[in-house]
């Protein structure tokens, strides 16, 4: 069986926001990060793999750097990594994302089973992952909480929807989203550490991927950001005043008057 | 490519230079210049006030019938027999749109047995309901789901369309997008259109530290998702039509066999639905203590949440956990108990119209989030709170 990871290196949410006086986007100390979500993602893949052993790709489309990203995957026990950068990607919206990753995941084949993240924590998006389904023509199923193979051609699972949890039966070559109950992503190991850091890593183009420029990038994308501006505050704060109780009192006058169903 | 400077209207005043994330703009002798290292983020193109920098154009022009693509439509989310608020809601935002354009809204279900549930959206400002009711969409699968809205659009041609982002929404709508090669924005919490009929998507991005309203200016429709609970529903009855539309059989095909549906009414459920929802922190201190959340929570027939500590604490099952790696809410009432407001759980709770923030450390950043700051001990104020309640309640 072989299994693609994608992953995508984010920077961290809690450093990043606009200075709400200047309008500048504070820089400091903004760090980039492996999506939470993919860490699950990989964990997910590496599990099937203990189970009933697979090859495991790690793919991410970024800059040069996130190579990083790769290698610290590796680390965990993933066997290989291809890293798709190139100029041409820059701009990319998660149709565009969807198109690249989809281009490498058939340069891949043959592929079982491709595991994303549920999203991405900087453009939160959900998008890119059942996008890239759409164009490999795969199954699908968000949301995964857990997975086994059924047998040899058949993945079940068990996803969180907004009411319950669904138990599904897919066809192999197949698209999944995970969310973190598939398990506690584990920590690298010395071993695989080692491999990691030596490992060749190829790095795909457009070219290698048989796409057009005009199919990547902002010029392959279909959506436009046209504005970008920091939040309004909230203008609505009031801080109570007085002992618990007083407190407790005006709390409970202050719900009322804005008619919170239940009080 | 990279962001585009003027060299007109720049003044070479250094603010792109400052904002920049990628550090891709330098200052030249006059004018600010950009590197390789561009990402194309549109950060500097707002806060340029002399109008000098503007990203390239996305796409490779119009698709050649831009024109043809008229109407608003809302995909009314329908559930194992029952209508999601969610669709009353944007058929809310999709009449405003409708009525600045000139053209119809409908509202399109799929699923199966849907008898008398066209006439439940009719209210809301619909001109037409389209039912697609058809043993194969009795369950949600997203091929089946896809296929038939994806079919019905290629018909019909509206010039935009609004989902729900339950779910249901964010799984199978990037599928249908996808399909028919437009582009789409996800979590939309602001919706306007513009003179020339583009579709202003506001969303928030950067785990909310960060606004960006986004176009689709070459590709119909016109795609977004909005949260639950974002746009306000109105009841606005027009005499509006029932259609039922037969997609042909081949459009519902599904690969994925359903081999279980188990509804839990459980906490996660209830947090998602809830329109009050008390939840706790690291200050909680015990498990037990989680009672006292319980207690008032059941007063306002509401759901209890919780933190990542706390989760992590073992006070309480993840299932309840709020945040980046836990639910997403946006309730009418959010009660922060003796959580300190990281940003990994304000993401997931900042949507909520009314926050109070209860914290005995007058500087936990979860104030700067509240609607209402309650500076106390949790242990003497929720007691309060609940005599407060029961008094009320009873009397
Ligand atoms: C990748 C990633 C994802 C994450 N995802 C999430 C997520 O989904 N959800 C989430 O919640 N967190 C998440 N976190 C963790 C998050 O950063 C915080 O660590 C966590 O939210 C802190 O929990 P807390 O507020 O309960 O605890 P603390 O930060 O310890 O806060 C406890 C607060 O209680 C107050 N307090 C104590 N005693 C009392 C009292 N008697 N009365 C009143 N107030 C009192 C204290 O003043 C303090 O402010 C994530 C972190 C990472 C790195
Ligand atoms: N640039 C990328 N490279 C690799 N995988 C990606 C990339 N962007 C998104 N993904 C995958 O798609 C998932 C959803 O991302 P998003 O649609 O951006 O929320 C992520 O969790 C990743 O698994």
């Amino acid at each position: 069986m072989h299994i693609v990871v994608c992953i995508k290196q984010v920077p961290d949410t809690k450093n990043v926001r606009i200075d709400p006086d200047t309008h500048t986007l504070v820089r400091q100390g903004v760090e980039s990060i492996i999506n939470p979500f993919d860490l699950f993602a990989a964990e997910a893949a590496l599990r099937l793999k203990d189970r009933h052993g697979a090859k495991i790709t790690v793919i991410t489309m970024g800059p040069p750097q996130a190579e990083t990203a790769l290698r610290e995957v590796m680390a965990r026990g993933v066997d290989e990594a291809v890293l798709l950068s190139d100029r041409a990607f820059a701009g990319s919206d998660t149709w565009a994302t969807a198109t690249a990753l989809a281009a490498a995941v058939k340069k891949l084949n043959p592929v079982d089973l491709v595991i994303c993240g549920k999203q991405a924590i900087d453009g939160d998006t959900a998008q890119v992952g059942p996008e890239m389904a759409t164009f490999l023509d795969f199954p699908q199923a968000a949301c995964v909480k857990s997975l086994d193979l059924a047998d040899q051609h058949h993945l079940q699972i068990t996803r969180q929807t907004d009411e319950g949890t669904e138990v599904w039966k897919l066809p192999l070559p197949a698209l999944i989203t995970v969310v973190k109950d598939v398990g506690e992503p584990r920590v690298p190991s010395i071993k695989h550490k080692l491999r990691a850091k030596k490992a060749a890593i190829p790095v795909w183009g457009a070219a290698d991927l048989e796409l057009a420029p005009e199919q990547v990038g902002l010029a392959g994308s279909f959506t436009q950001v046209v504005r970008v501006f920091s939040p309004p505050r909230r203008s609505d704060r009031i801080l109570l005043e007085g002992d618990a109780t007083q407190q407790a009192e005006q709390l409970y006058d202050l719900l009322k008057a804005a008619k919170v169903p239940g009080i | 490519m990279k962001a585009l400077v003027d060299p007109n209207k720049c003044t070479a005043c250094g603010v792109c230079e400052e904002v920049c994330p990628a550090s891709a703009i330098t200052l030249a002798a006059t004018m600010a210049q950009v590197s390789d290292d561009c990402t194309l983020c549109g950060m500097c193109v707002d806060t340029c006030e002399f109008g000098a920098i503007s990203l390239p154009e996305v796409g490779t022009g119009p698709m050649a019938n831009l024109a043809d693509y008229r109407g608003v439509w809302v995909y009314a989310e329908w559930r194992e027999g029952v209508l999601h608020r969610v669709g009353s809601e944007l058929l809310g935002a999709g009449r405003k749109l409708a009525d600045k354009r000139g053209v119809e809204l409908s509202a399109v279900v799929l699923g199966h047995c849907l008898d008398g549930i066209g006439e439940q959206l009719l209210p809301y400002g619909a001109d037409r309901v389209l039912l697609v009711d058809r043993p194969e969409l009795a369950h949600f699968t997203d091929e089946a789901y896809s296929g038939a809205l994806r079919e019905l659009v290629r018909r019909e041609r509206p010039e935009i369309l609004l989902a729900g982002a339950t779910a249901i929404g964010r799984s199978f709508i990037p599928r249908v997008a996808a399909g028919l090669g437009t582009g789409l924005t996800a979590d939309c919490t602001e919706l306007d259109i513009s003179a020339e009929g583009l579709l202003l998507q506001t969303r928030p991005a950067f785990g909310g530290n960060v606004m960006a309203t986004i176009v689709c200016p070459h590709r119909r429709p016109q795609m977004a998702t909005v949260r639950p609970k974002v746009m306000k529903p109105t009841v606005d009855p027009r005499g509006g039509r029932i259609e039922p539309v037969e997609p042909p059989p081949e459009c519902l095909q599904s690969r994925v066999e359903v081999l279980e549906v188990i509804p839990e009414r459980d906490a996660t459920a209830r947090l998602t639905e809830a329109d009050v929802i008390v939840s706790g922190g690291r200050g909680l201190k015990k498990a037990e203590n989680f009672a006292l959340l319980e207690q008032l929570a059941q007063l306002m027939n509401g759901a209890v949440g919780a933190s990542r500590g706390a989760v992590e604490e073992g006070w309480i099952d993840p299932s309840h956990q709020v945040g980046q790696t836990g639910r997403t809410v946006a309730p009418t009432l959010y009660l922060a108990v003796g959580l300190s407001g990281a940003i990994q759980h304000v993401v997931g709770m900042q949507g909520s119209q009314i926050i109070v923030a209860v914290n005995k450390d007058p500087n936990a950043p979860i104030f700067d989030v509240a609607s209402y700051g309650v500076r106390a001990d949790l242990f003497e104020f929720i007691p309060a709170f609940i005599r407060k309640l029961k008094q009320e309640q009873g009397g």
